[in-house]
């Protein structure tokens, strides 16, 4: 594949907005005589506007939702102040504890696996996936997670060696700790953005052995070297499943927006698995504009537990005269549904950038030809 | 608790709700105020130009360029004052004034040819062309009995659109 077919195939990546909205939401008046009244009338478009600032469908993808307070009386007020002292007096250090000696085991064992059996390539993968399953296991000790897995497992090596077909797993997004809860599970090696501090020591140093790949979303050719990426990895029986999170952003768990085609044109099997949070303790969404992820992780540590329910859901594949798209589309229903979201038609990429033009410019479209239709009637 | 609500002291509610000459209800107000800080992510008492346009459904509005200049930098209560024209307690008459005021953005009290032109240039883009936009308006106009060279005042603008049919209403959701 060329580079400039790889531009064009993003160029494509941000499908037609109108295709997903239904189709009454499109102007449609009957024709009839234009008159100055008409054309002066410009209500549609200023309560259009209006409507969009008093809410809007994107806005409430990434709304946190802070918890309701419940200490509204002299009885349960007490209790609460209990509950604040247990929880940051006690939870919070046993489980700072849990997590010191948890890395310091793991880089124990970690760095000499790395190191000492260089020749051993299979070997050393082996252990250092188990060692990264252990230590992510550690995290969700430390938040409590109560995590209930529904489904069968992702199948792993024995099975892929005998009846090798490629498989990409997708899931939608809340939090980093998606991550951290799969990967205790299966040993994934999954595409993320490339994170700044401490999270990012961990991506290069650590999360590379299990072949995690990094990319940096705003920047187009880094898009371009991850797609080519994923495609080797999807074609190497050895490697650990590939798991992608096709809205490529944190959204709050109420709501999916956009999948993006890039796991969908694998052809490959494509594994849904629905996440959902249960927010009676604390909401896992990390609204990373707001919040770094290590607050985010003093916020969960800090709660009373983390409860979730995963569900592995049925492999799809892509059917005959589908599109990419109509694919990711088709995968996404199954997990709104699975995981009870609402899905919206916005790309998650639009919280970083400005939407295109091009959805504008159909708006002016369907007004400019109303116009010169009801012109020319007369 | 302490979310953004309980900021809002019953005494500005009502200062606010004054501001907008009631056509907001409290609990509205309320709403309204959560939404307002949601907006102002960097908490400066206003909403930017920018965080305006990072709602797509109001950046890929035509006419939002136009509406900017009238919202940028606004303060809560104007903000509610601007959204009042919006609810469906406010008069016709305000709503057309608002109108109005989109095609007089610079103010002067009138709206000539070139400001229908340039609202139509908005909400047509690429697909008339500048020829085709100016043998639309002339023409409506010459129907209607008027001239490129009419100027039309607040008054007039009324008269010609008055409609009962007009709709222009938004509500603002309770939770």
């Amino acid at each position: 594949m060329t580079s400039s077919s790889v531009a064009a195939d993003m160029e494509l990546d941000r499908p037609n907005l109108e295709d997903y909205l239904p189709p009454d939401s499109l102007p449609q008046e009957a024709p009839r005589n234009l008159h100055l009244r008409d054309l002066l009338d410009i209500s549609p478009v200023l309560t259009e506007a209006a409507g969009a600032i008093v809410d809007d469908s994107f806005t409430r993808c990434f709304k946190s939702n802070s918890p309701e307070p419940w200490n509204w009386n002299i009885y349960l007020f007490p209790l609460w102040c209990l509950g604040v002292v247990i929880r940051y007096g006690i939870l919070f250090p046993l489980r700072s504890l849990t997590l010191a000696i948890g890395w310091l085991a793991f880089f124990a064992a970690f760095f000499p696996v790395h190191f000492l059996l260089k020749g051993q390539d299979k070997l050393r993968s082996k252990i250092e996936r188990k060692l990264v399953e252990m230590m992510c296991s550690v995290f969700v000790a430390s938040w409590t997670g109560v995590i209930k897995y529904h489904g069968p497992r992702p199948s792993t090596r024995p099975h892929q060696v005998t009846f090798f077909f490629a498989l990409v797993f997708v899931a939608n997004h809340t939090s980093m700790i998606d991550f951290i809860i799969l990967e205790q599970m299966t040993a994934f090696a999954v595409i993320m953005q490339k994170h700044p501090g401490w999270v990012g020591f961990i991506q290069k140093t650590i999360l590379e052995s299990v072949g995690c790949i990094w990319f940096n979303r705003n920047d187009l050719r880094d898009r371009e070297v991850t797609v080519r990426k994923l495609r080797d990895h999807v074609q190497q029986p050895d490697n650990n499943p590939l798991l992608i999170f096709p809205e490529g952003t944190c959204v709050n768990n109420q709501y999916t927006v956009m999948f993006k085609k890039g796991a969908f044109e694998l052809g490959c099997a494509v594994c849904p698995i629905a996440i959902k949070y249960n927010k009676i303790f604390v909401d896992a969404f990390w609204n990373s504009k707001k919040q770094s992820f290590t607050m985010h992780l003093i916020r969960l540590m800090t709660s009373w537990a983390v409860v979730c329910d995963v569900w592995y859901l049925e492999p799809q594949y892509l059917r005959e005269g589908e599109t990419a798209i109509a694919f990711a589309e088709r995968v996404r229903d199954m997990i709104a549904a699975r995981a009870g979201l609402k899905k919206v038609p916005w790309d998650g990429y639009l919280k970083h950038n400005r939407p295109s033009p091009k959805h504008t410019e159909e708006k002016q479209r369907i007004f400019a030809e109303s116009v010169l239709r009801r012109l020319e009637e007369k | 608790m302490g979310n953004a609500s309980s900021m809002l002291t019953q005494y500005d509610i009502e200062e606010v709700q004054e501001h907008c000459n009631y056509l907001f209800s409290q609990q509205e107000i309320v709403s309204l105020y959560e939404r307002f800080c949601q907006l102002d992510r960097s908490a400066k008492g206003f909403i930017s130009e920018d965080e305006f346009l990072s709602i797509p459904e109001f950046s890929l509005n035509p006419l939002s360029k136009r509406l900017l200049r009238m919202v940028d930098g606004l303060n809560f209560k104007d903000f509610v004052a601007f959204l009042s024209t919006f609810s469906a307690k406010a008069s016709l008459r305000q709503k057309l004034e608002l109108m109005f005021k989109v095609y007089d953005i610079d103010g002067k009290g009138k709206v000539t040819f070139e400001d229908l032109l340039e609202v139509l240039r908005d909400l047509t883009g690429p697909f008339m062309s500048e020829e085709q936009r100016e043998k639309v308006v002339t023409k409506v106009l010459e129907e209607a009995g008027y001239t490129r060279d009419s100027v039309f005042s607040l008054d007039d603008f009324v008269q010609i659109i008055d409609h009962p049919g007009l709709k222009m209403e938004v509500e603002v959701p309770i939770d």
